[in-house]
């Protein structure tokens, strides 16, 4: 299961990569394995205002639907339209292409609430 | 403390862990849900073949006249007028009307009959069966001691051809006996997914061989049960658990021609009243208008108002939609109806449908 060393992460399986005042969002290597083939992402809109830990998407797969939380608080500038037409983009490319939204960051401070990618790693493991 | 419950496992766990699947608890078995994944394994079934260990599932046999052994009035659909070697779908009910499990009659002389129920309720049919059986009726729980391998897919004849001599000859719903590496076993042409295939029932103690065999040279792959769900969703195909139980009578589900009012079974005197009176609710079944796909227990509504239950629910590849059966009041049962499925708080538009959501199988090639 592959941990992007560049990110931060939250127990809920979600990563957030962030550069100057914005946070970009998404769901882990772990996550998508767990979830299987994804063939649904409801996004949230742009301008909504989202808070730490707070509802900011949810998947679906084959088999169940789950809620993906935001990392940080914040307002919503961008969302990654190309899930719509291809949500096995989170599949493909976690990290990268399979990206959810970005975020502005309202309280960079609420970074420290999250694991480093050593402590994610470590977490993984205690999960089993 | 947590009472820790042991899952019962197939003779292919092993093989199902080699092959790194997702195990899952179903039914009270340990089973493969998925290997590759699931849409992987769903897309080699339509378009080649891919095998699936069901061995899960319960099989009896009962020797007797079928009328004087009691079998007949078990089953709602007639069988006293089956060829032998073949096969016959339909359910056994109880006093009620609801229906205790469906099942596949295999004719295999006369007096002999094979039956095919479903995994988890093995064990509650084996006492209904013997408990009604007649003292002329010999019954035999072979579930133990068979393995069931499901080879599904528009290439399965022509792969299966290479182990079995003559197995093309089979038409769809019946079986017959073939050698097969070294065993005489029954294979029918029987299935739950749709496309052209064959189920073959083997000695449990050799199936690995045979599992081993035809995974060997690549042309098949394994399919998982999260796989078969999908394909036989996309087919309308009832589950029981879900579209068929105790509660649930078969007309209800839409099983009406498994259902012959021309002879005597347990739970007619119900089934004929509700054909009379009509029915207060049917399954129906709905394509959501968008990706999002409907989940089992769901409630349906049409504008604000509760109007039933999501019975299953999935992804349809086919339809690139969600897709789903669950139960409605009638009066709002007519195909092209817009519904809703969700909750209270979320909830997403759909239009009942046709059963049949996938449309171009290769079932009856």
């Amino acid at each position: 299961m592959e941990v992007n060393d560049n990110f931060i992460y939250t127990k809920e399986h979600e990563w957030a990569s962030i550069e100057d005042n914005i946070v970009t969002v998404g769901i882990s290597d772990y996550a998508q394995e767990s979830l299987g083939d994804i063939t649904f992402v409801e996004l949230p809109a742009k301008d909504d205002e989202i808070d730490q830990f707070g509802d900011l998407a949810s998947v679906e797969s084959v088999k169940a639907a789950s809620d993906i939380f935001s990392p940080m608080s914040g307002k919503i500038v961008e969302v990654n339209n190309d899930l719509e037409v291809e949500p096995g983009l989170i599949n493909k490319s976690p990290y990268e292409n399979g990206w959810i939204a970005k975020i502005e960051i309202s309280d960079p401070e609420e970074a420290s609430n999250l694991m480093t990618a050593d402590e994610y790693r470590k977490f993984l493991e205690s999960e089993g | 403390m947590i009472e820790k419950i042991t899952l019962k496992k197939t003779p292919l766990y092993e093989s199902h862990i080699a092959l790194s699947a997702k195990m899952v608890d179903f039914g009270g078995w340990e089973m493969p849900v998925q290997y590759e994944g699931i849409l992987a394994e769903y897309k080699y079934t339509r378009e080649q073949a891919t095998l699936f260990d069901i061995s899960h599932m319960g099989e009896f046999i009962v020797e007797g006249d079928c009328v004087e052994s009691g079998l007949d009035s078990l089953l709602t659909m007639s069988v006293s007028d089956m060829p032998i070697k073949s096969c016959r779908y339909g359910c056994m009910l109880n006093e009620d009307g609801g229906v205790i499990d469906d099942l596949i009659v295999f004719r295999e002389d006369k007096d002999k009959w094979f039956l095919v129920v479903n995994s988890a309720t093995t064990e509650k049919d084996k006492e209904h069966v013997k408990s009604r059986l007649s003292s002329k009726a010999c019954f035999k729980d072979v579930s133990e001691s068979t393995a069931k391998l499901d080879l599904q897919g528009p290439r399965s004849r022509e792969i299966l051809s290479s182990f079995v001599d003559d197995v093309s000859k089979l038409d769809y719903y019946t079986f017959d006996y073939f050698q097969l590496l070294g065993e005489n076993v029954i294979i029918s042409r029987t299935g739950y997914t749709g496309e052209l295939g064959y189920e073959i029932y083997y000695p449990a103690d050799k199936v690995k061989v045979l599992w081993n065999a035809l995974l060997e040279d690549g042309k098949v792959k394994p399919a998982g049960l999260g796989a078969r769900d999908v394909l036989r969703l996309e087919m309308g195909y009832s589950l029981y658990g879900h579209e068929l139980g105790e509660d649930v009578s078969p007309l209800e589900s839409g099983l009406s021609r498994f259902v012959d009012l021309n002879k005597n079974f347990i739970g007619k005197d119900v089934i004929t009243r509700q054909k009379q009176e009509g029915l207060k609710r049917k399954i129906v079944g709905f394509v959501s208008s968008s990706r999002r796909s409907p989940r089992a227990e769901q409630k349906i509504y049409a504008e604000d108002k509760e109007i039933g239950v999501v019975t299953s629910g999935t992804f349809s590849p086919e339809m690139e939609r969600g897709i789903g059966l669950g139960f409605v009041l009638t009066e709002h049962a007519d195909r092209d109806n817009k519904i809703l499925f969700g909750n209270e708080n979320k909830r997403e538009e759909a239009v009942v449908s046709s059963k049949l959501f996938y449309k171009r199988g290769s079932l009856k090639k």
